[in-house]
């Protein structure tokens, strides 16, 4: 009989760690993230869970040591928000780079400035091109499932690297809702042991790690991490299968909602999906063919998946919950480069920034919207280039 | 490792095992001064071996046994450090 709890995001990703039981957890705390590690540190204290906790001096700290522990043949996740990940930002190019297969656990935040807590995915695009793997969560249940899938995404031997499971701050993190857990056993044998090819505590086979790469080197190195991150994608649909086996929530890169007759299709991460799929709900009763193509899997992006769905409409719409000052917001860029030669006409609609909420009917306004960029829920008239 | 290599060809992430590295006379850039010692003098403390920051420092069991001059760098930490002042730094071409 599988539970059946009222948790928050954060509390189900801690309960998700609590079943990994990983060796080591470096970690600093920082809001809206703390609730994970806090969850985590309860069941530590409790007994509940064996792994090595420590309590580093910072972010850059935290994930330092996670590298140190991943390589050196230990199962270990962290977890950050906002600043903290900006901190870290140096060394996840490292982990992304030295193979170390870190699961970490995301509570999407704003960065600063000016300093704010709330959500937005300003942190993840930062370290958008480090070479990590970013999967994005609608709720509280995605933020479990994925974080059981992580481990053996991370650790598989064609990927090897960072996996990042992101959930929006205080709107999952903090939120309450039904969450289906695995049994402890079950969860366990799907994540199975950890193993890497070359630990560095297996001092009889000794390898240097990390070492200095010139520019006869430093290319090739780089593109291994592009092979990688490649290779995610059919890894992540294998265990997704076999997740889906085991709990009946089949997840894919690209999540699909009403696309079927879809002449204009939203493209959205994070927990916006869930409330598209009201609007489009909404809409649909009025005789808008609108449907959802919501970014399960953000690195590696999901190109041919994407391009097959969204090609044949006659509109997409790329809802960023991140900006780029002078340039194309993030997802819509990739949406863009994917669509680029095909017949949807492109909407940008960047929203949602430093936790301002966006309502289902800021969504169905956007259905007869004509202008290509538009600042949802922006206070007076938008600077348009 | 014996010519430029492809990124298939190249281990993961860039880890080395001792087989794959060849070059390994790095003190052909050393910098310019190389340690030389008075053996009388020496009294087999080790700081030397302790403090050089690579492996330049030769040893039969503990006791003092010359420099590794395809490894050593020049930093003259080992002639700062002896406290008998047995180490001196000379011109690498001496």
């Amino acid at each position: 009989m599988r539970e059946r709890r009222i948790l928050t995001g954060g509390q189900a990703v801690a309960e998700a760690m609590r079943q990994i039981d990983p060796d080591v957890v470096p970690v600093y705390p920082i809001t809206p993230q703390t609730p994970i590690i806090q969850g985590f540190a309860a069941f530590v204290a409790q007994g509940r869970a064996g792994g090595e906790l420590v309590d580093v001096e910072s972010e850059h700290s935290a994930m330092s040591a996670a590298v140190g522990a991943a390589l050196a043949g230990a199962r270990t996740i962290t977890a950050t928000s906002s600043q903290g990940l900006a901190l870290m930002a140096e060394v996840v190019y490292l982990a992304a780079s030295m193979r170390a297969p870190i699961v970490m656990a995301v509570g999407n935040r704003a960065l600063s400035g000016p300093i704010n807590i709330h959500c937005d995915h300003s942190d993840s695009m930062l370290i958008r091109d480090s070479g990590v793997v970013q999967l994005f969560a609608e709720n509280a249940q995605e933020a479990y499932d994925l974080m059981l899938i992580a481990p053996r995404l991370a650790e598989h031997p064609d990927v090897l690297l960072p996996v990042l499971v992101c959930q929006d701050g205080f709107t999952i993190t903090h939120s309450a809702e039904v969450v289906e857990l695995v049994e402890d056993a079950a969860a366990q044998a799907f994540v199975g042991p950890y193993r890497i090819p070359h630990p560095l505590l297996d001092v009889a086979h000794a390898t240097t790690q990390g070492p200095f790469a010139m520019p006869d080197y430093y290319f090739e190195l780089r593109h291994q991490q592009l092979a990688a991150i490649t290779a995610a994608l059919p890894v992540f649909d294998g265990l997704a299968q076999e997740y889906g086996l085991l709990t009946g929530r089949r997840h894919h890169a690209v999540e699909l909602y009403r696309v079927d007759g879809a002449e204009h299709v939203f493209v959205c991460l994070g927990s916006t999906g869930g409330t598209i799929k009201d609007a489009i709900d909404e809409l649909r009763a009025d005789g808008h063919a609108v449907g959802l193509a919501q970014i399960r899997s953000f690195r590696p992006f999901p190109r041919d998946d994407l391009r097959a769905v969204l090609a044949p409409r006659a509109r997409v719409t790329v809802l960023d919950r991140a900006d780029s000052p002078g340039g194309a917001a993030p997802l819509f860029a990739d949406v863009a480069a994917v669509l680029h030669g095909t017949r949807p006409e492109l909407r940008s609609v960047v929203y949602g920034l430093g936790g301002r909420d966006l309502h289902p009917a800021d969504i169905c306004a956007l259905v007869d919207d004509e202008r290509p960029l538009v600042y949802a829920g922006l206070r007076g008239d938008a600077c348009l280039a | 490792m014996p010519g430029p290599l492809t990124w298939r060809e190249l281990p993961l992430g860039g880890a080395l095992r001792p087989e794959d590295t060849t070059r390994t006379r790095t003190g052909g850039w050393r910098t310019g001064v190389k340690p030389d010692v008075e053996l009388e003098r020496c009294v087999d403390c080790l700081l030397c071996w302790l403090y050089c920051p690579d492996s330049a420092i030769r040893l039969d069991g503990t006791a003092f046994a010359g420099f590794d001059y395809d490894v050593c760098k020049g930093c003259e930490l080992c002639s700062v450090v002896c406290p008998v002042d047995a180490i001196t730094m000379v011109p690498d071409d001496a």
